[in-house]
């Protein structure tokens, strides 16, 4: 059994996860942080 | 711990360490797993899938460690009642989710190969499973009390009950001896060899370092959902 398409597929899984997590929490910390601002820039 | 409970000092903490984190995971999660999978010799047994360790062992750790940090995070809430503790403990859920779900598929996608099978009810793998189970509970019950404007102590007494499972998960290899491997890295040493180990704790930070930034964001997010709720209310009360 070639071993190689194992070990993409699972580096492929976990980086693709990790960056997906990442990058979902970025987003939400900058919308989050600039509705913030917003509101208190009008106030 | 307790000096990070207040919000404005913590964000003033957090903020340049988000960055710093991200970056210096970054680098070496890149340096370990281009390491791991292009510097190291296979091993004598298991051939080239011992490179999936690279990123099986950390997330594994990660998985773990998130509910040891939600377990903490709920006994700062029900003993101390920080204000901060509740909305650690959301953010770590979602990551801690996550890298346990990578432990899985990782260890799943390494187990065909090497046992022969996807799966097996095995005390580490059963263990694990149970454990994103948890999370996956945690993150429900945490959504539902927020929506009802609850503390979150139920919440939190669900993290500290839940946190009997890491016991469970650490022991499991020496209690059940069925086809997961026992431990091979302890305080006291390892039985791998220094040419196939030395990558490990590069991913090993490098994942950990991404997992407290990905933390961090989502508290500064919650925070700052919660600074324009409470502004929202100010100016509809006004």
């Amino acid at each position: 059994m070639n071993p190689w398409p194992f070990v993409i597929a699972a580096y492929a899984i976990a980086l693709l996860a990790t960056a997906a997590l990442l990058l979902a929490s970025f987003v939400s910390m900058r919308s989050a942080e600039a509705a913030a601002e917003k509101l208190r820039d009008r106030t | 711990m307790h000096a990070l409970a207040n919000p404005a000092r913590f964000l003033r903490i957090a903020r340049p360490a988000t960055g710093w984190l991200l970056a210096v995971g970054l680098v070496l999660a890149i340096a370990g797993l281009a390491g791991g999978l292009t510097l190291t010799p296979p091993d004598y047994l298991q051939g080239e899938t011992v490179r999936i360790m690279y990123i099986h062992v950390p997330a594994a750790w990660l998985g773990m460690a998130g509910w040891a940090g939600i377990a903490a995070a709920s006994l700062s809430q029900l003993v101390w009642r920080h204000p901060l503790a509740a909305v650690a403990g959301r953010s770590i859920a979602p990551c801690g989710a996550t890298f346990t779900a990578i432990c899985l598929v990782t260890g799943s996608i390494w187990g065909r190969p090497t046992w022969g099978t996807w799966w097996e009810w095995d005390g580490r793998l059963t263990s694990m499973l149970i454990l994103l189970f948890l999370y996956l509970g945690y993150i429900a019950l945490a959504a539902a009390e927020k929506e009802r404007s609850g503390e979150g102590r139920i919440t939190a007494i669900f993290g500290l009950v839940g946190a009997i499972n890491l016991p469970i998960i650490h022991y499991s290899v020496l209690w059940w001896r069925t086809l997961h491997q026992g431990q091979s890295i302890s305080f006291s040493g390892s039985t791998i060899a220094p040419s196939i180990l030395w990558p490990l704790p590069l991913t090993f930070f490098g994942f950990s370092f991404l997992f407290a930034a990905a933390v961090l964001m989502r508290m500064r997010a919650e925070i700052a959902r919660a600074k324009l709720e409470a502004r929202l209310r100010r100016s509809a009360a006004e």
